[in-house]
């Protein structure tokens, strides 16, 4: 238990007092090419991982575990067409993505639609979600149709037509101007507040790790 | 009052007749390519503004870090960017932090370098840097070394031998480019470029998000990150400027993500439709006393 805490502790003192001692960069780039090395091993651990978690739902039969089969094949076959490069134009020396190769096929033709399908989901669920939830119960909910409305409207060319009739003026108010000044102030200021909110608890979480309070790098404390 | 049954039978008939309607609102002005013209926010001319003032040889870095999910966004603005460049005359060194960025690199090479700038010779005067895992310690490590960051293109060359890369003769790390661009579906992305390399090396950045990423990147515009094109809407206003900058791009390839806000305008207006009958049927049933839906 306290060589792995030292280990921390130790490379996380070096990492943050390299960051702010020039002559010390040189440590962190090595930090990183082991950090990188590590990143390449995630990889097949994570693969085994999941191959090991679909064998298991197949093999106990849980409900749903012909998904896992397919999930298993559509790994397997990927996995294998594009490690040895089954079928490209300059075989094993080649690329894989290559075009005309069996890879560059399943890439284009199974994977990019079934992710695009995935995402343009959205917006089916989003204007079904608008129908509900933009209701004017109460102050706050509002407000925040208001801008839902004022936003959805200053996207679109109408944006641009519905207050062209207001004088020089009154330019501020014309719902482009408008839709600017709201994802300027208000939006920007909130997302400051998150990003800000963020860091601090990244820091305190860090900081918790570093001293070994918090020790999620020894598993889940069995 | 109403049966509990009966408000899951509206409910469903309900979301059933919105789906259809978005469907119809996508799907029509596409078919009838309906398409509207597009006026640049101060944001997007600040990133057009940017990659026109390049001086001719710049050299510039350009970061495909996305996958098929928010290609419909991203590749319009990746395929404009790389068009804007190559007529700026700039060397391109693309790469990726994604593991599916390489095919995307790979399209842009295949569909719209070698075919309209065919003067563009690979190694000369563009590169492709592939895929390498390591998220934002990769790009620490290119700020001080980029060979180190990267030691090979995407075709096992290495990024030191200057005589079949010559490209590579006047890169050392991120201070040695001229502009970083960076095509964000995610993480990471943006943020991680702007807070590891373009902050600490000094070199101005421009970029692309989906829209629903866009909120937590306005807070580095305009100091950090110098423009940034907000989903799809960002990528139709580029391309306009584009087209109005440089007439002879005007043909159908060049003009993806205008063709593509018809029926992202119409569905805008299908769900504003929806927020307000959705508004007149709860106030009317409230006003009856029904449970609103």
């Amino acid at each position: 238990m306290a060589v792995p805490r030292m280990i921390t502790f130790t490379v996380a003192t070096v990492l943050i007092v390299a960051m702010f001692v020039p002559p010390l960069e040189p440590i962190r780039e090595e930090f990183s090419n082991f950090f990188n090395i590590i990143a390449a091993f995630a990889f097949v651990l994570g693969a085994a991982s999941l191959l090991g978690v679909h064998w298991r739902r197949i093999r106990r039969r849980v409900r749903g575990w012909g998904y896992s089969i397919v999930c298993m094949a559509s790994f397997l076959i990927t996995l294998i067409v594009g490690l040895l490069k089954l079928g490209s134009p300059g075989g094993i020396g080649g690329s894989a993505i290559a075009e005309g190769s069996p890879f560059a096929w399943i890439f284009d033709y199974v994977f990019t639609p079934i992710d695009a399908t995935l995402f343009s989901l959205l917006a089916f669920y989003v204007a079904s979600a608008a129908f509900r939830a933009f209701r004017v119960r109460n102050a706050e909910a509002t407000i925040m149709l208001v801008t839902a409305f004022l936003l959805l409207l200053g996207r679109t060319f109408l944006g641009n037509l519905v207050t062209a009739w207001l004088p020089p003026e009154m330019e501020p108010f014309e719902l482009p101007n408008l839709v600017q000044w709201i994802m300027y102030v208000p939006m920007t200021a909130g997302s400051r507040a998150i990003m800000i909110g963020v860091a601090l608890g990244t820091i305190a979480t860090s900081l918790k790790i570093i001293l070994g309070i918090d020790r999620p790098y020894l598993g889940g404390g069995k | 009052m109403v049966s509990l049954a009966e408000l899951a039978r509206e409910r469903l008939a309900g979301r059933r007749l919105i789906y259809l309607c978005i469907l119809l609102s996508v799907t029509v002005p596409m078919i009838w390519k309906i398409s509207f013209k597009e006026h640049a926010s101060p944001m997007v001319k600040n990133v057009f503004d940017q990659v026109e003032s390049l001086p001719p040889g710049a050299r510039v870095l350009l970061v495909f870090d996305f996958d098929p999910g928010t290609e419909p966004e991203i590749k319009p603005m990746s395929d404009a960017f790389t068009r804007h460049l190559c007529l700026k005359g700039a060397k391109l060194y693309c790469l990726t932090l994604w593991p599916t960025g390489p095919v995307e690199i790979d399209k842009v090479i295949r569909n719209v370098l070698t075919p309209e700038f065919p003067d563009y010779y690979y190694g000369a005067d563009y590169i492709n840097l592939g895929f390498v895992s390591g998220d934002e310690a990769i790009i620490a490590v290119a700020l001080t070394s980029f060979q180190k960051a990267f030691p090979t293109d995407a075709h096992n060359i290495s990024t030191s031998d200057t005589k079949r890369l010559p490209i590579m003769k006047w890169v050392e790390n991120i201070r040695s480019f001229n502009l970083i661009i960076e095509c964000s579906g995610g993480y990471p992305g943006l943020p991680e470029w702007i807070r590891y390399a373009a902050v600490p090396g000094g070199v101005p950045i421009v970029g692309g998000s989906v829209a629903v990423g866009t909120p937590e990147l306005f807070p580095y515009v305009p100091d950090q990150c110098v423009g940034l094109l907000a989903g799809l809407k960002g990528a139709a206003e580029y391309e306009q400027l584009l087209l109005e900058r440089y007439p002879l791009l005007e043909r159908p390839e060049c003009r993806v993500a205008l063709d593509r806000m018809g029926p992202q305008t119409v569905a805008h207006l299908a769900i504003i439709l929806f927020i307000i009958i959705g508004n007149g049927i709860y106030l009317s049933q409230k006003r009856r006393g029904r449970v609103g839906t």
